[in-house]
């Protein structure tokens, strides 16, 4: 493999693993909070290429103003979602809430295959955010940059908010101990309610982001990046930010580097991920930076 | 003791006959289309069932059935296919020298599916089934892609993406429900096992059941093999059904189908997911209106496709938000509840969850 081209790869793992960590946020704080895979955070990926799609082509808005839009909408999405479907099941089984979650994904595809049609779709991108950069002999966009730039950004102020905020101090709260933390005052519902507007904000970003990397939009375009930011967060140790950050961008870059250096095993590419989140639940169910907790009766 | 077991035996009994009569009855008189429909409902029973054995009964979240789904329909379709049609069928790569020349009959083809598939079940259960609930389900489902992927991609054993096609079709309603009928009564005689104790001690509460000397592993695994078997029952069903088979059928999305229907039966009710099956699979027939043009007060709608699966997570979602017991909660029929109301009193009046 040439120099240029590991670059190359270099650079694309990195897009890559950013979009990851930055998708993979949203469901370590769900998680650490509720206990709940959220089906629907990948499904909100989905909503909010849409929207913004929708709002460049259809309504011909400035991209700014459409990927707004499409974060707000997305983010009252997210937290309709939870205020409809996962707050009356608060005391029920898990079990029922998971299939509770499930069914708000199935539904959201189903829907976005009724309104929008099951075909892919070219997604614009806005020539302020995407340019070539030459640089000797390696080229790329100015993606490569920008994705990167703004997942750290992104996340340092996430870190800011949980670590220094009273809503973020709240959340700890209540990720850590439900019960006493309502017997503290904190009101749980408001808290789960902020925990999904952040995750789903982020998820849009993340969604808009996603699209202009591999522009292109369809109906379950969210299926497999949010499964694959799920088996980041768990990599990195469910609930743990940090820990979603580093398994984002673990997976990111191996998942392109195994399809550099093997490509006779890029038909496997999807399967890896899931190979890795086998592996790391078996030997390491923590994750990397979390703690392995058994479970009292 | 139970006075009226003799009775209710026979009533089974009669059951079982009445209906096998009932369906030689329809494959004579019945056009394909509501054959087929009938088929698909018996595929759509074996599956819920499985899923509820091992959801419903144990308390184990898989993900994982359109995985071993899929194994049973490739076993079952490159088993029974003509080698005239693989040569012509595997134009990418000639298939496995091995699997070119055989040619098995219908019935063994059936059973091995479900016996690879079970096989899958158990090494794929001994690592998953030490995790438990979301964790499980995320695992199972990884476990699925996983096996469809490797599908997609050996390609001169499964000919990869562009799937199986000319594999021989069965229209008999007596083989699909036949092994429908099979899997309830195999099933029920689990559930009423010391087996089935088990699995529902471990669902109830892991712990406790523990404490009580249960090995929790050995059962869970137990129901995971035999629910992975009778999916690989059901894939191959659904090979001999529909004839042409690739892998994108078999995504997690078609599990979510599955898990809807055992929802709406009542998780924990054999009976619940046939009659729930039965339901699914006619609903779809007939809500294929709404995905056609159609003609309303003078109002020309055009016909919206993908609306069907609209209205079916929109159920899912309604019955797992105000009517958590679906249609028959952890209920089964029983004759106990029949006989009372036909004025004739039993020893114990219709227990809860009791089967026969």
């Amino acid at each position: 493999m040439s120099p240029d081209i590991f670059l190359q790869n270099v650079a694309n793992s990195i897009t890559l693993g950013s979009l990851y960590a930055l998708i993979a946020i949203g469901y370590t704080m769900v998680y650490g909070i509720i206990r709940l895979i959220n089906f629907a955070h990948a499904d909100l990926l989905m909503v909010a290429a849409y929207i913004a799609f929708y709002g460049m082509l259809v309504f011909t808005l400035p991209w700014y103003i459409s990927f707004a839009i499409a974060i707000v909408l997305t983010t009252l999405l997210g937290v309709t979602i939870e205020r409809v479907a996962y707050r009356p099941l608060r005391s029920a089984p898990r079990i029922s809430v998971l299939i509770s979650a499930i069914g708000v994904s199935f539904l959201l595809q189903n829907l976005g295959i009724v309104a929008l049609g099951a075909r892919p779709k070219p997604f614009p991108r806005p020539d302020d955010l995407v340019w070539n950069i030459q640089l000797g002999n390696v080229s790329f966009l100015s993606l490569t940059i920008l994705i990167p730039v703004v997942t750290i950004i992104l996340l340092l102020m996430v870190t800011f908010m949980v670590k220094k905020t009273k809503m973020g101090i709240a959340m700890r709260a209540v990720s850590r101990d439900f019960e006493t933390s309502s017997l503290m005052a904190v009101n749980v519902n408001k808290v789960i309610g902020a925990t999904f507007a952040v995750g789903s904000a982020l998820a849009a970003i993340g969604g808009i982001m996603w699209s202009m990397q591999y522009p292109q939009v369809d109906p379950l375009m969210g299926l497999f990046p949010g499964l694959k930011c799920f088996i980041a967060a768990v990599m990195g140790g469910i609930g743990s930010i940090p820990g979603a950050m580093i398994g984002g961008f673990i997976l990111g870059i191996c998942e392109v580097m195994l399809v550099a250096f093997m490509p006779e095993l890029s038909g496997y590419r999807d399967a890896f991920a899931f190979v890795v989140l086998i592996l790391i639940l078996l030997f390491r169910p923590g994750g990397i930076l979390g703690e392995n907790v058994v479970e009292k009766v | 003791m139970d006075k009226h077991a003799k009775l209710k035996f026979i009533l089974t009994l009669l059951v079982v006959l009445v209906s096998f009569g009932a369906l030689y009855i329809a494959q004579g008189t019945m056009n394909s289309f509501y054959i087929r429909v009938l088929n698909l409902a018996a595929i759509y029973a074996i599956l819920a069932l499985s899923l509820n054995l091992i959801l419903g009964f144990t308390g184990m979240f898989s993900l994982g059935h359109a995985g071993f789904m899929c194994i049973g329909s490739y076993v079952a379709g490159i088993l029974t296919m003509s080698p005239a049609s693989k040569e012509i069928i595997y134009f990418m790569e000639p298939i496995h020298p091995l699997l070119a020349n055989v040619q098995w009959p219908i019935l063994p083809a059936i059973l091995l599916g479900g016996i690879i598939a079970a096989l899958f079940g158990f090494m794929i259960g001994f690592p998953a089934l030490r995790l438990r609930d979301d964790y499980l389900a995320i695992a199972t489902l990884g476990f699925a892609e996983i096996i469809r992927i490797v599908v997609t991609n050996v390609i001169p054993i499964t000919n990869g993406a562009l799937g199986l096609k000319n594999i021989p079709s069965v229209d008999s309603l007596l083989v699909y429900w036949g092994c429908a009928i099979v899997t309830l009564i195999v099933l029920m005689r689990i559930i009423n096992s010391s087996w089935g104790y088990a699995f529902k001690a471990i669902r109830d509460n892991e712990i406790a059941a523990q404490a009580m000397g249960i090995n929790i592993f050995k059962h869970k695994l137990l129901s995971f093999t035999i629910g992975a078997f009778f999916a690989g029952i059901a894939g191959a069903l659904m090979a001999f059904l529909i004839t042409s088979i690739d892998p994108t059928m078999y995504r997690f999305t078609f599990t979510f189908q599955i898990l809807l229907i055992v929802v709406l039966g009542g998780m924990g009710s054999l009976s619940g997911s046939v009659v729930a099956a039965v339901i699914f699979s006619i609903l779809m027939e007939v809500l294929r209106f709404v995905e056609q043009p159609m003609n309303l007060l003078g109002l020309e709608i055009s016909g919206i496709p993908g609306m069907r699966m609209v209205i079916f997570s929109l159920g899912l979602l309604l019955i797992i938000l105000f009517y958590r017991r679906g249609l028959m909660g952890t209920n089964e029929f029983n004759w106990n509840w029949v006989l009372n109301r036909l004025g004739i009193k039993t020893s114990h009046q219709g227990k809860r969850g009791e089967a026969n």
